[in-house]
């Protein structure tokens, strides 16, 4: 751990204001809570939230060797990526680990950005700046970025009521340019929720603006800010990996869950080999999600065992506020990988039980094209 | 600052003790679970078990949190609050009503006078603010 001081997002003062509780996360001083986790899970699925993720890194690539270093980099196949859409992507080490999972937007048949987690910023700057040279310029653009999401069944109307372009055609993965609430905005139908919504990147000065406008025009919805609390229970229910938790430089795309999104038939990348050796060989654990069968809330570190050996170990866990149950993610062997296959979690000292369910959890609500 | 009945006795850990006779019924108070945040789980001995003064009888976890209760005084444990293992939110909702936690029928009464009235509790988490 180092003592550099906590960075502060354009919108700390209003979470201050409006009475957030603020936790040190990946570096970071960001809202934890509002009113509370469950009532704030509870308003992005039956309504709408917003959410304050400017602690995220985005690196724009331009220049006409753009695409083949984002190829190179990324496990993903960019080629895929006409200007105007997104897609999930992994940056992984030679030996098949991962560096950072993203978001990949493409601006231009050669510019791109790269949205990055929080506490990654500077490891993956270093990492791409490193790895992908070639006849391009790169641009950390994090500090100047903001990024709000709204997420929830009611964001498409708010959102159509303050972007003067029409949104509700936009398609999941997809983003345009736009105006919200005066506020220009790269304006992107992505969210780490299971829900429908936006991710809205704006300049940073005007993120207090949005916030407001949004917060303002919401009103009649319901609308509430949302704390890392319930993000993290939200990504939970859907069991979306959350980097440092589920997976990291130790566990490969494969054994995540994750194989879907490396594509190998595109060309070299950084880790295709190691990950290619692994494809054929055979994971040696899967990334699960399971429930529990004798209530108790698993959590990080927690051991798995089966028989009363351990086999492995939960990666995230909490009570999930939509689905009422007691659930969680780990790594198993593939022999206990199967739906309904019985494991335990060791519970301070006890073994807890526990069954592998059918993830998500929730089920998505996003608009698919 | 958070409500602090005046008719309860008080442990530097967040719990309280209210003497019914020879018995003390025991929560956590709001204090303790507005630091919480929601609770989404109560860990709690059986009827019978036996609870010692200031060592842990159970589990409360928030969404963010594990943290161990405290008995305020030795003795047996007569009642469980069986409710709270579907509806550990009660706890938040109202902690020193319907979110109680056990009863125990009181080993020794002396032990009580250890204990923080509401005036040394309120100092204790103004201070602790």
């Amino acid at each position: 751990m180092t003592n550099t001081p906590l960075k502060r997002t354009p919108l700390y003062d209003a979470h201050v204001k409006a009475g957030a509780r603020m936790v040190p996360f990946g570096g970071w001083e960001m809202p934890v809570q509002y009113a509370g986790i469950v009532q704030e899970h509870r308003a992005v699925r039956g309504a709408v939230g917003l959410f304050d993720i400017s602690h995220m890194g985005e690196f724009e690539i331009e220049g006409p060797d753009a695409l083949a270093i984002v190829q190179r980099l990324c496990t993903n196949d960019a080629s895929a990526l006409a200007v105007g859409q997104v897609q999930y992507s992994l940056l992984c080490y030679p030996e098949g680990g991962i560096v950072d999972d993203l978001t990949l937007y493409r601006l231009a048949d050669d510019r791109f950005m790269l949205t990055v987690n929080a506490a990654n910023i500077d490891k993956d700057w270093q990492w791409v700046t490193a790895h992908g040279e070639g006849a391009a310029r790169w641009n950390n653009v994090s500090e100047e970025t903001a990024l709000v999401a709204a997420q929830g069944p009611k964001a498409e109307a708010l959102m159509e009521r303050l972007v003067g372009a029409d949104v509700t055609r936009l398609p999941y993965y997809r983003f345009v340019r736009g105006t919200v609430a005066t506020v220009p905005a790269l304006i992107s139908r992505t969210g780490y929720t299971g829900e429908d919504g936006f991710e809205l990147y704006v300049p940073a000065p005007r993120a207090e603006d949005l916030w407001h406008a949004l917060l303002e025009a919401g009103r009649p919805d319901g609308i509430q800010p949302i704390g890392l609390g319930a993000r993290d229970t939200l990504r939970l229910e859907m069991k979306f990996a959350l980097y440092g938790n589920d997976i990291d430089e130790t566990t490969n795309p494969l054994e995540a869950g994750l194989g879907w999104v490396v594509k190998p038939a595109k060309g070299d990348f950084i880790g295709r080999d190691a990950i290619e050796t692994l494809r054929t060989r055979g994971v040696s654990r899967r990334l699960v999600g399971f429930e529990m069968v004798e209530p108790s809330v698993p959590r990080h570190g927690y051991r798995l065992l089966a028989d009363g050996a351990p086999v492995g170990v939960v990666t995230s866990g909490s009570f999930g506020p939509a689905v009422l149950r007691y659930i969680g993610m780990g790594y198993v062997p593939p022999a206990l990988s199967a739906i309904g296959s019985a494991l335990d979690v060791e519970v301070r000292g006890r073994a807890q039980r526990a069954r592998v369910v059918r993830t998500p959890f929730y089920a998505s609500k996003v608009k698919k094209p | 600052m958070s409500n602090v009945p005046a008719d309860l006795q008080y442990t530097r850990e967040h719990e309280w003790a209210k003497v019914e006779g020879d018995r003390a019924r025991i929560g956590i108070t709001a204090f303790a679970q507005e630091q919480l945040g929601d609770v989404v789980f109560v860990e709690l001995p059986k009827v019978g078990a036996r609870v010692t003064a200031l060592k842990t009888f159970g589990v409360v976890e928030s969404v963010k949190a594990v943290s161990d209760l405290f008995a305020p005084v030795s003795g047996e444990v007569v009642e469980v609050n069986a409710e709270l293992a579907t509806k550990p939110e009660t706890v938040n909702a109202d902690p020193y009503g319907q979110g109680w936690m056990i009863v125990v029928k009181v080993a020794d009464a002396k032990e009580l006078s250890g204990l923080l009235s509401a005036s040394d509790y309120e100092a204790l988490i103004t201070a602790a603010h």
